[in-house]
């Protein structure tokens, strides 16, 4: 991995988009440094993806300056695998790379233990569940010797449990290969519990009205209280929770 | 129950269809309704059958309606595919060609049967240009919609990875458009089966669609039953034998979604 810790890896200064008469982004400034994970939440319909694609340069905004390393790799909702390929072959094209077949094979058989999917090589992703193919297509992206890694919702497509599952996985992936994520999702208890920075986004045009930041260091629980507190404070901006209501504070007997 | 008794179940159930379809037709000309100039009997169809076959005509009619077919068919693919491809990709080559496109579709290619006798006399070539202008339309048309209809998520995962030019087309493009391709294969390959009997009865001295004009021209109502049974085996055969594309593992996904 390129660049020491603090180095800013991604920044957008005034970065605007509009589809037409739609303003969809206004004046956005980002910065991300390496090794940071930031989550973005906000509304369905607030520029959360578009944000994400100007990232990634699938999009240029219309005003304002996207600085971004040239290669990074994506993580999608679902169905970012290539169904023609195998599970093997798939993170295999992740290790491109690797110039030596021997050592990309290996590595590949390394990345599937990882997720415990070795049995499952020479399977195609239409056989395996929803779950499953979201596993292959992280470690396809964490196989990959690029820092940024951009997830556009990544489990959102999944059940809860997979979900909670799936984000446990992810903590523990990005361990033990590091990389630095932004996480756009509309699931504050995951951007809570995966994030050091939690970013909200606001009504469409989006721009960037608040920022949550999290001490305790990843990985984490979901019932951290740190992630409880992150969440009331995020739900408390957003005005779905207002201080009144006050969580259970640690020690004091909760009432079942 | 056992695979081998369920496999025979299933062979069963399969042939009760022609049984029956049989025994209705030798009923129909056993009891005489029709005059035997007009409706063969299955036993005379299957002499027929048995006579031509043994006489080699038959044989010699299916392998020049095949090769027709086959020389008709490739070239459709070889040149619609790349065709389609360009369409699909290319919003100016689709405003530019989609039109045309679609009418020489509409064009019944048996209204070509008089150019075709015209300019290319009779014989294999007619043949071919006919097959070719009723499979060639159908292949671009359905490429170029697999093509414009290929989720852009690919080509971004494809982007990432430094996937691009002739790679992306061998990694990405082809394979993603390969499941819809094959089913338009099956579709024109009976098309092309349907226009070669067609193209073979007016313009052409040998062939199953010369078999079934020369049966006609002799009253031979058995032997002309005997061409049918086999174009009708045969595009069945055809069908079958492309089915078979379909079971490749890399392209299992595009029908079990």
């Amino acid at each position: 991995m390129n660049g020491a810790a603090g180095t800013v890896l991604l920044r957008m200064a005034g970065a605007s988009v509009a589809y037409g008469d739609v303003e969809v982004l206004r004046d956005l400034q980002l910065e991300v440094r390496h090794g940071e994970f930031v989550a973005v939440v906000g509304p369905s319909g607030c520029g959360k993806s578009t944000l994400l694609n100007l990232a990634s340069g699938w999009l240029k905004p219309q005003k304002g300056t996207v600085e971004r390393p040239e290669r990074l790799r994506m993580v999608f909702q679902q169905d970012g695998l290539f169904p023609w390929r195998t599970v093997g072959e798939n993170v295999r094209l992740g290790l491109r790379h690797v110039g030596d077949p021997k050592e990309r094979d290996r590595r590949a058989a390394a990345l599937l233990a990882l997720v415990g999917l070795s049995a499952f090589e020479a399977h195609y992703p239409h056989q395996l569940s929803g779950g499953m193919r979201q596993r292959v297509e992280l470690v396809r992206a964490l196989a990959g010797d690029t820092d940024l890694l951009l997830m556009d919702e990544p489990f959102s497509s999944l059940d809860y449990l997979t979900r909670l599952r799936m984000r446990a996985e992810l903590a523990r992936l990005l361990k033990e290969q590091p990389r630095t994520v932004v996480l756009v999702t509309h699931d504050i208890e995951e951007a809570t519990q995966l994030a050091d920075r939690v970013l909200l986004l606001s009504d469409r045009p989006g721009q960037i009205r608040d920022e949550v930041r999290l001490e305790v260091p990843r990985p984490r629980s979901a019932t951290d209280p740190e992630v409880v507190r992150a969440m009331h404070a995020i739900l408390t901006k957003l005005g779905l929770e207002s201080d009144l209501e006050t969580i259970p504070a640690p020690g004091r007997k909760e009432i079942a | 129950m056992p695979k081998t008794t369920r496999f025979h179940r299933r062979a069963l159930i399969a042939l009760a269809g022609p049984a029956l379809l049989l025994a209705l037709w030798a009923g129909v000309a056993s009891f005489g309704i029709f005059p035997p100039s007009l409706f063969p009997h299955p036993w005379a169809v299957a002499r027929g059958l048995v006579l031509e076959l043994r006489s080699g005509r038959l044989v010699d009619d299916t392998i020049a309606s095949l090769f027709r077919v086959a020389c008709g068919f490739v070239l459709s693919v070889f040149l619609g595919v790349p065709a389609g491809l360009l369409i699909g990709r290319s919003r100016w080559a689709r405003e530019a060609f989609l039109p045309l496109v679609n009418f020489f579709r509409s064009l019944s290619p048996l209204a070509w049967i008089p150019f075709a006798i015209l300019w290319l006399g009779i014989g294999d070539p007619p043949a071919i240009f006919l097959i070719f202008m009723a499979a060639f339309f159908p292949v671009v048309l359905s490429t170029s919609a697999a093509v414009a209809n290929i989720p852009s998520v690919y080509f971004r995962v494809a982007r990432d990875l430094g996937i691009e030019g002739t790679e992306l087309l061998r990694e990405v493009t082809l394979p993603a458009i390969a499941p819809q391709v094959i089913t338009t294969l099956r579709v024109t390959s009976g098309l092309s089966w349907l226009v070669v009997v067609a193209a073979e009865m007016i313009a052409g001295r040998d062939g199953l669609g010369f078999a079934v004009w020369d049966a006609r021209n002799g009253l031979r109502i058995d032997l002309l039953g005997a061409a049918m049974v086999v174009i009708g085996v045969i595009g069945v055969v055809l069908d079958r034998v492309l089915v078979q594309l379909t079971r490749i593992p890399s392209v299992r996904w595009g029908y079990e979604r």
